[in-house]
């Protein structure tokens, strides 16, 4: 066997444990229900859609993944350096810490996940301050190389996110987000409020990161033809509850419950 | 003599029970910004308020307390205080660093190096070093809780990206025995460097914020930098233009309207002081002693 089949075959073993397995997941607000015994597991490399109409939980959902909200019950499974570990039984300070190193959060709106009083190189290099870089030149140097990466040009690199464009604020945060090389990105809305050009770059942009740095991903849209383009596999949610789960593209093709059929029906067509 | 109307120092006595149990509670743990039911004193906030109340919880009858203002004994805000002790508690009062035993002091650490038995006396406004960067307190609690003083050096990192340079020239922030990052109040960060290893207590009082923190003396204390832009004590490049003195801190005084100015120590008493020992700087034999 080449060495290229030696590489193959570790790959295919590093992907046999899940990098996020979630098990009964649920969240009520008071008497209502937020999200209800969800469960699924997240291999590395892979980028999970959940998609459902405003109301059907898959925010909630996102931020019980991401330790943003405490969930009534259920487990979160995260394989950290040293082994799984829930991530709800965790203490703080270990779940902010895999917050800053292994995680990454993109938001809907930029202005949630930036800065917007500092300069776009700070924003970027925040993340490595965080974790100890204590060596200027290094962090600029870092900072101008991914905000290279997300196609903003050298020289706005000291300029506010607030002078950006909605496009180029969410690029930013992306940047800032995946400086530190984390494995689980987690995006609420990514393109939410681009026009259609931009969030056509932006896409294509996102997935060749995804791709290149062997990112998994859970990707929450409402936005069937963004979870086309990158979701390897899609939640859909209705009401709290998983209704149906597979393939992106055997659940956009053959949708199986009544409620998604409706949903890919409703896609308007240009 | 004692104002008969007012209880010692002022304050009555449980609330400088109040005030004393927070500043052990500080003193036991450096550098954390301990709570206090700060009260309403006779002076607008941002007057030192935090520093009066601390003084006056700390102040015994054997004392003898002094009062500067950016290093100055003699403007309105330390003449104010110190006539406000003088009269509330009747102690003694000196304008000499060596002679004093609770120093109240605005904006600055004198220069003649404090001793054993010896209190500064801080007023902050602002105590906490992250507020400008993240503006909800439950957040900035729970980032000196977790030790998460990252956004710190993106202040820092801006400075340089802005002015290629670390511009903060005060206020600037350290961090105390390995654990809290502080906020020295804004002294000038020439003074920083006598933070650590001082034999004074330190005590940093803010009124309005109601909050006190504190040093104990020998504390470890180190101001924040970059690997590649080690903090650096900046001062004026001249020496005083009336003691001559190379190493104190210099206040820049415009003297006329041709563009002409001196520089002198902003410390008035250590400047008196070489005076009178015979040191005299470039414009000091035509001044006067006693006045710039």
């Amino acid at each position: 066997m080449g060495a290229q089949g030696l590489q193959f075959l570790a790959k295919s073993n590093l992907a046999d444990t899940p990098l996020l397995q979630v098990a009964g997941l649920s969240k009520f607000y008071g008497g209502r229900i937020g999200c209800e015994d969800v469960s699924f597991d997240l291999y590395p490399g892979e980028v999970l859609g959940i998609v459902g109409e405003s109301g059907s939980g898959k925010s909630t959902l996102l931020s019980c993944l991401a330790g943003h909200l405490t969930p009534d019950a259920g487990m979160v499974i995260f394989d950290t350096g040293t082994g799984p570990r829930d991530t709800v039984t965790m203490s703080e300070p270990e779940r902010r810490r895999l917050a800053r190193t292994d995680w990454a959060f993109v938001h809907q709106n930029p202005r949630d996940g930036l800065r917007m009083g500092i300069s776009a190189g700070g924003n970027v290099g925040e993340r490595l301050m965080a974790i100890g870089a204590r060596h200027y030149g290094d962090i600029r140097a870092r900072a101008i190389d991914w905000t290279g990466r997300v196609e903003i040009a050298p020289d706005r690199i000291d300029d506010r996110p607030s002078q950006f464009s909605g496009g180029m604020q969410q690029r930013l945060q992306i940047a800032r987000n995946l400086i530190t090389g984390p494995r689980l990105v987690f995006m609420d809305e990514p393109t939410g409020g681009l026009d259609v050009s931009v969030q056509a770059r932006l896409l294509d942009l996102l997935r060749g990161l995804v791709r290149e740095m062997g990112l998994s991903a859970i990707l929450v849209t409402h936005d069937l033809a963004v979870v086309r383009l990158l979701a390897d596999r899609l939640m859909v949610m209705k009401d709290g509850r998983v209704i149906e789960q597979g393939l992106t593209d055997q659940v956009l093709d053959d949708p199986q419950h009544a409620y998604t059929q409706l949903l890919v029906s409703s896609v308007l067509q240009v | 003599m004692t104002d008969q109307a007012y209880n010692f120092a002022y304050l009555d006595e449980a609330t400088k029970r109040m005030i004393r149990r927070a500043i052990l509670k500080a003193v036991a743990v450096p550098g954390y910004q301990v709570p206090f039911a700060s009260r309403e004193m006779p002076m607008p906030y941002g007057w030192g308020t935090g520093g009066v109340q601390v003084t006056a919880a700390c102040l015994v009858p054997d004392d003898t307390l002094k009062v500067i203002d950016q290093g100055a004994d003699d403007t309105t805000n330390a003449v104010s205080i110190r006539k406000f002790f003088e009269r509330t508690a009747g102690v003694a009062v000196t304008e000499k660093t060596a002679d004093a035993t609770i120093i109240q002091t605005r904006h600055r650490i004198p220069e003649t190096p404090l001793r054993e038995g010896q209190i500064l006396v801080y007023q902050v406004p602002i105590p906490e070093p992250l507020r400008f960067l993240e503006p909800r307190e439950t957040e900035t609690r729970k980032m000196h809780e977790l030790e998460e003083y990252g956004l710190m050096h993106v202040k820092l990192y801006e400075d340089i990206a802005r002015h290629g340079q670390i511009a903060t020239s005060y206020d600037y922030p350290v961090k105390v025995e390995g654990r809290y990052v502080m906020d020295p109040s804004p002294i000038p960060k020439f003074d920083n460097p006598k933070l650590g290893g001082n034999a004074a207590i330190q005590l940093f009082g803010a009124g309005r914020e109601q909050r006190i923190y504190a040093l104990p003396p020998y504390t470890d204390v180190v101001s924040l930098d970059f690997d590649d832009h080690p903090f650096v004590a900046s001062k004026a490049a001249h020496d005083c233009d009336l003691c001559a003195s190379a190493d104190s801190y210099l206040d820049e005084v415009v003297i006329d309207d041709h563009g002409g100015r001196m520089f002198v120590c902003s410390d008035t008493d250590f400047c008196a002081q070489r005076r009178d020992a015979g040191h005299v700087g470039r414009l000091g034999a035509l001044t006067p002693k006693g006045g710039a």
